[in-house]
């Protein structure tokens, strides 16, 4: 399988804090990579490095690199709306615009310069069919997305990322604010996903990772712990930290 | 954290060295009944088969339980799994020194223990398979395991020798044929005994390197 994303010795202090210390590690295209570890370990920290949304943080301080597709994207001429295209993000709370379903997946092919309404219509219905949610929202596609429930409105922000056609999809804690089946949903939706699409999702159900994710990463206070392919993580971790979390002695 | 899971484990551990112990009990008074024609004991081992029965069904219940409320994972998983597996072994351990007490208790006339020479011997390695299975598992033992899988070649051999004994001793005299046929069923139990005993060994390493036989399970 082929490495989509690579961190190298990648540190990141917050101030004085130093939150992610020389993490390296790969992300495997069309795979589903999950990052897991207890609350402030880092994790989130890590997947904003991967598009860069840590940017706006005040104070602020990253080295070593984070390559896609080989290029490394904190390289000075990175023009990082091109960058965040490529690399969308979906986040915990489902997040849609007070807009129309249909504007909203249409809100970021808009931004990139396509007018076109035949094209754009296309890009809706086929953004909204790979997230799973075109069946559901057909009759309604101009009626508010504030009208959807969360399980809806979190697959339509998939779709509204899918619309921007990203390589890599990276999911905050996609599913902590949804009901079971709706999670359930998702993480179909995901495996579904990762054929053409490269997955990266923070989570703090474990169940999920060892559900969905190929590969998996602990992390604990700011040090990657172990990393690997899911089912040795779960079943055999190598080290006795990832052992002692996964199953619940201390985080 | 976890206390209440960990209780619960440590409960799952103390059922199955209990259940262990009823096991070599069973063994061990099967050779005595055997070794002295005693029909009381042997009838006592059956009797007594019911509570390793009943053991089995306690820990099986108590693992589903765990599996179904704590999602065991890694280690957990693999204690929890190796329950379930192992108390079959033990059973059936059981059921076999019930099968042997079966035999002796409808034994009609006097059958030594030493008629066929080997018997003793397979009787003999088939307790300590079980004692040291048992204890290796408890201490989770996995250089004595690994003895205990390389002696089950010595149990197969001596009844391939039984079996040659009995077919000498059927030549020489035809009559003894039925009495010939109980004692080639004891060894038969005997070395079953010990293949249970080897799969304890081998799910014990399991349940330590989530392999076994050199192949990766989990």
């Amino acid at each position: 399988m082929n490495t989509k994303i690579q961190a190298k010795n990648l540190d990141l202090f917050y101030g004085e804090k130093h939150a992610l210390k020389n993490v390296s590690l790969d992300i495997k295209e069309n795979a589903i990579t999950a990052f897991i570890g207890p609350s402030g370990c880092g994790k989130s920290t890590f997947l904003k490095t991967l598009n860069r949304m840590n940017d706006y943080v005040k104070n602020i301080k990253i080295t070593g690199e984070v390559t896609l597709d080989d290029e490394n994207i904190y390289d000075e001429r990175v023009d990082t709306t091109i960058l965040r295209k490529k690399v969308g993000m979906v986040f915990q709370q489902p997040n849609p615009f007070p807009m129309s379903i249909y504007d909203n997946v249409a809100y970021g092919p808009r931004i990139h310069g396509i007018k076109n309404k035949k094209q754009l219509d296309e890009i809706v219905e086929k953004s909204l069919k790979a997230a799973a949610l075109y069946e559901e929202v057909a009759d309604r596609l101009h009626t508010s997305a504030l009208g959807l429930s969360g399980g809806q409105q979190q697959r339509l922000c998939i779709a509204r990322c899918l619309a921007v056609e990203p390589e890599v999809i990276l999911l905050d804690e996609p599913t902590s604010a949804l009901d079971p089946i709706s999670t359930l949903k998702i993480e179909e939706l995901l495996m579904e996903l990762k054929e053409k699409y490269t997955i990266a999702i923070v989570t703090h159900n474990m169940q999920q990772a060892s559900r969905i994710a190929d590969y998996t990463a602990f992390f604990l206070v700011g040090e990657m712990v172990e990393y690997g392919r899911t089912k040795d993580l779960f079943s055999m971790p190598q080290d006795k930290r990832t052992e002692d979390y996964i199953t619940g002695r201390f985080g | 954290m976890r206390k209440r899971f960990d209780e619960e484990l440590n409960k799952l551990n103390i059922d199955l060295t209990k259940m262990g112990h009823l096991v070599e009990i069973a063994i061990e008074n099967m050779i005595d009944a055997f070794k002295h024609q005693d029909k009381v004991l042997a009838k006592e081992i059956i009797t007594n088969d019911r509570l390793i029965n009943d053991m089995e069904r306690t820990i099986e219940s108590r693992s589903f339980s765990l599996i179904l409320t704590q999602q065991p994972i890694a280690t957990d998983l693999r204690n929890v799994t190796t329950a379930l597996k192992i108390v079959t072994d033990l059973e059936r351990i059981g059921d076999q020194a019930a099968d042997i007490a079966d035999i002796i208790l409808h034994f009609e006339g006097e059958h030594p223990y030493r008629t066929v020479e080997h018997i003793p011997t397979m009787a003999k390695k088939s307790r300590i398979m079980v004692h040291e299975a048992i204890d290796a598992f408890i201490k989770k033992d996995l250089s004595t395991a690994k003895m205990i899988i390389k002696m089950d070649d010595e149990i197969d051999e001596l009844f391939q020798e039984v079996k040659q004994e009995v077919v000498e001793i059927i030549q020489q005299n035809s009559e003894k044929i039925d009495y010939c046929i109980d004692f080639l069923m004891i060894a038969k139990y005997l070395e079953r005994i010990g293949d249970h005993a080897v799969n304890i060994c081998e799910w014990l390493e399991f349940n330590q390197t989530g392999t076994m036989n050199e192949q990766r399970l989990i």
